[in-house]
């Protein structure tokens, strides 16, 4: 044991002396009557998304499942991407034809030069927050490494309608199970990177992608 | 967002002066504050910038019906876990080395920087990349980096451009807010070597971008702060808006992250609460752009070692006292701070501190002890108008703790102070002050004198300059003189 640990732990219980023994933390009561359930149908919860989503300056778009193929196609076609950075898992049967597609495998995966020169990437997610307009990933298939979505400029992002909560509470209980037992690192997204440091305006784009596309897709 | 950091030089070489017990003293936010009032332009920055994220605060506080109930949950949860935080760090402990983690204990700054500088070397790095972190510069971690030939270099756009510039941040949250653009332009075109370079926030945004990106692709090393820890499952969490948070945890092969031992809380479903409280008071949005959140390693994902340094540095002095225990409360949201009126005309320098505003006037002499003259200068800094603890998603009742602060500074001065404080005009009127209180007869007697002498003194209804030893109490404030006729003689005189 170190003997900084033993010094702040006692000088913890030192300070603390006033709290009597017995005390368990429950003890200390916390209101939980907060919202924690939406009370939206369906279709206002995907509306809101949406709508909270392109406030922060994301393009939306809603569409088919159908048309999957051709708007993602369309899509890269206007961001001008030729080198698409394509996850672990994700549909084959969605993606463009015409494109160069870096695909990150397991034991194979894209190098961070790699990823810094293409033009793009296109992943799933795990959930999406009506809310905030807020997108989760949780490195899961489809989605891939944190890294495929940070370093190439370009972010398409596709969300099933039935993907959506719509509270904040909701959302993070969802992912309550899966932390406590593997713990996958997770990445909540709420419009691209942005930054007011200059005088306080916002400029969309720094570090991380400066564009993002989120497809919500009804089935 | 949140977290935080700077080249600020001479504020780190304080700050580890003090910590190494070379009691320098800091000047007083009286003599600092009073430089910072006439420079109109930074007066003009702060207030423009303050009264922005006020505004859009309060819209986005206003569409939230259960407000109150979050913050009332977000205070208690603090409270837990300061009442019981050698259970929750040794928790923390276990569940971040169950995870992959290694957790290292820093008692001070000068621990947290050895730790730190020994584990850069060893990954033989001679440049890290930063996210900003308080924390960090709380315990001056770039100054001592530098002096073992490691550079840091921090990677927010803010924190950039005030490393760059050599100069302090004067905000928790928008750190660079006294700079202009073309204040920063100039400073683009001379370190950057960008000569052709416009002044377009865009523009700047972009170089900072190209330059950064080489920086993040070759980093071997990241350290970064953390905005919270969860004990049950050791998860750290970083809040950020530019994405470099995410860069600095996810690229470099090895992440160092320092955190208050306060920064913890209890459970992940916890952040129901906190990051429904934080984004909303802090950049005063829904939800910030960037939310990371990682459990140790993750094989494949990101690092491929995690330190987590648990830092001291005074908390647990801060702990020990049951008013100011609050204090540790807070989760750096800068709420406070746009809303003091006292912030709003000094802006961030005047505190001398890397804490600035309300939060920073009880933190920072709690931390650095009232022996330090200009740490307990900084309980005086306040109108005590209770409009930070109005806002303040932790529910910390920043007035108490100032008036529990100013009685405590009262109380040393009297014992240490000998007969130099007993003779002091100030503590002589109030024990003939006190006197007079304690009896009517007293009292109507020496209102009676006071009427007199007070004559020569009164100009166009107020008192502005009392003479010789009196006249400290009038440089800062007016006062109102005593009535011709107190309510008393009025109404003896109003039957007759
Ligand atoms: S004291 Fe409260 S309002 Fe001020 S920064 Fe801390 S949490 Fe925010």
């Amino acid at each position: 044991m170190s003997s900084a640990k033993d010094n702040i732990l006692g000088s913890i219980r030192a300070a603390l002396r006033e709290v009597p023994a017995e005390e368990q933390p429950e003890d200390i009561e916390v209101p939980r009557d907060y919202r924690k359930q939406g009370e939206g149908g369906v279709i206002d919860i995907v509306e809101r998304f949406a709508e909270r989503v392109g406030e922060y300056k994301a393009t939306v778009n809603r569409i088919h499942e159908e048309e999957l193929k051709d708007t993602i196609a369309e899509s890269c076609r206007g961001e001008g991407v030729e080198a698409l950075a394509v996850p672990d898992g994700f549909p084959g049967e969605w993606l463009p034809d015409d494109l160069t597609l870096l695909q990150d495998k397991k034991d194979a995966p894209l190098s961070h030069r790699e990823l810094d020169r293409s033009d793009g990437v296109i992943t799933t997610c795990a959930l999406g927050i009506a809310q905030t307009g807020t997108l989760v990933l949780d490195a899961g298939a489809g989605q891939g490494r944190r890294v495929l979505t940070l370093l190439p400029d370009y972010h398409l992002c596709i969300i099933w309608e039935s993907q959506i909560v719509e509270l904040v509470s909701e959302g993070f209980r969802y992912f309550e199970a899966s932390v406590e037992q593997e713990g996958p690192p997770l990445t909540f997204i709420s419009g691209p990177s942005a930054t007011s440091d200059i005088e306080l305006s916002r400029v969309e784009g720094v570090h991380g992608p400066r564009r993002l596309e989120v497809l919500i897709v009804s089935r | 967002m949140p977290e935080h950091n700077t080249g600020a030089d001479w504020i780190n070489v304080d700050f580890i002066s003090v910590t190494m017990k070379n009691k320098k003293k800091t000047p007083t936010f009286e003599e600092t504050a009073k430089a910072y009032l006439s420079n109109t332009q930074l007066r003009r920055n702060i207030g423009h910038a303050t009264h922005t994220i006020r505004e859009k605060r309060e819209t986005v506080v206003g569409e939230m019906p259960d407000w109150e109930i979050l913050r009332e949950a977000g205070s208690q949860l603090k409270k837990r876990v300061m009442r019981h935080l050698d259970d929750y760090l040794l928790q923390l402990e276990a569940s971040v080395q169950e995870a992959g983690g290694k957790v290292h204990w820093a008692g001070d700054a000068e621990e947290a920087n050895r730790i730190i500088a020994d584990l850069v070397k060893e990954q033989q790095a001679e440049e890290v990349v930063k996210v900003k972190s308080i924390t960090t510069d709380e315990i001056g971690l770039n100054q001592a980096l530098a002096g073992e030939g490691i550079r840091a270099l921090e990677t927010d756009l803010a924190e950039l451009i005030v490393q760059l510039a050599e100069d302090e941040p004067s905000h928790i949250l928008v750190p660079a807010i006294h700079k202009n653009r073309s204040e920063i332009r100039e400073l683009f075109r001379k370190k950057l070597n960008q000569q052709e370079l416009s002044d377009r926030p865009e523009d700047l945004a972009e170089a900072a971008r190209l330059y950064l990106r080489k920086k993040f692709l070759n980093a071997k090393v990241g350290i970064s702060g953390a905005n919270f820890a969860v004990a049950d499952t050791g998860t750290v969490a970083v809040v950020e808006s530019e994405g470099n948070g995410r860069m600095c945890t996810t690229l470099p092969e090895t992440l160092i992250t320092v955190m208050g031992i306060e920064k913890i809380i209890p459970r992940w479903r916890d952040f129901e609460v906190f990051m429904q409280l934080l984004p909303r008071s802090s950049t005063a949005e829904r939800m910030n752009p960037y939310n990371s959140f990682w459990t140790g390693v993750t094989e494949g994902d990101g690092p491929r070692e995690f330190h987590l340094v648990l830092l001291d540095n005074g908390r647990t002095n801060v702990l020990a006292d049951e008013v100011g225990r609050q204090t540790l409360n807070c989760i750096r949201c800068s709420a406070c701070l746009n809303v003091c009126p006292v912030y709003e005309r000094t802006g961030g320098h005047a505190y001398n501190s890397v804490y600035p505003g309300p939060i920073g006037a009880i933190l920072t002499p709690q931390l650095r002890g009232l022996d330090d003259e200009g740490a307990a200068s900084l309980p005086y800094a306040s109108t005590l108008c209770g409009a930070c603890y109005e806002v303040c998603p932790v529910k910390i009742n920043i007035p108490e703790v100032l008036v529990h602060l100013r009685g405590k500074i009262v109380d040393r001065k009297k014992r240490e102070g000998g007969l130099k404080t007993k003779t002091d005009p100030e503590h002589v009127g109030m024990r003939w002050m006190g006197r007079a209180f304690t009896k009517r007869s007293r009292y109507e007697r020496a209102q009676k004198i006071a009427r007199l002498g007070q004559k020569i003194f009164v100009r166009d209804g107020t008192i502005s300059n009392l003479p010789g030893e009196l006249s400290g109490w009038t440089a800062m404030r007016d006062l109102k003189p005593i009535p011709k006729q107190t309510f008393r003689e009025w109404w003896g005189d109003r039957d007759e």
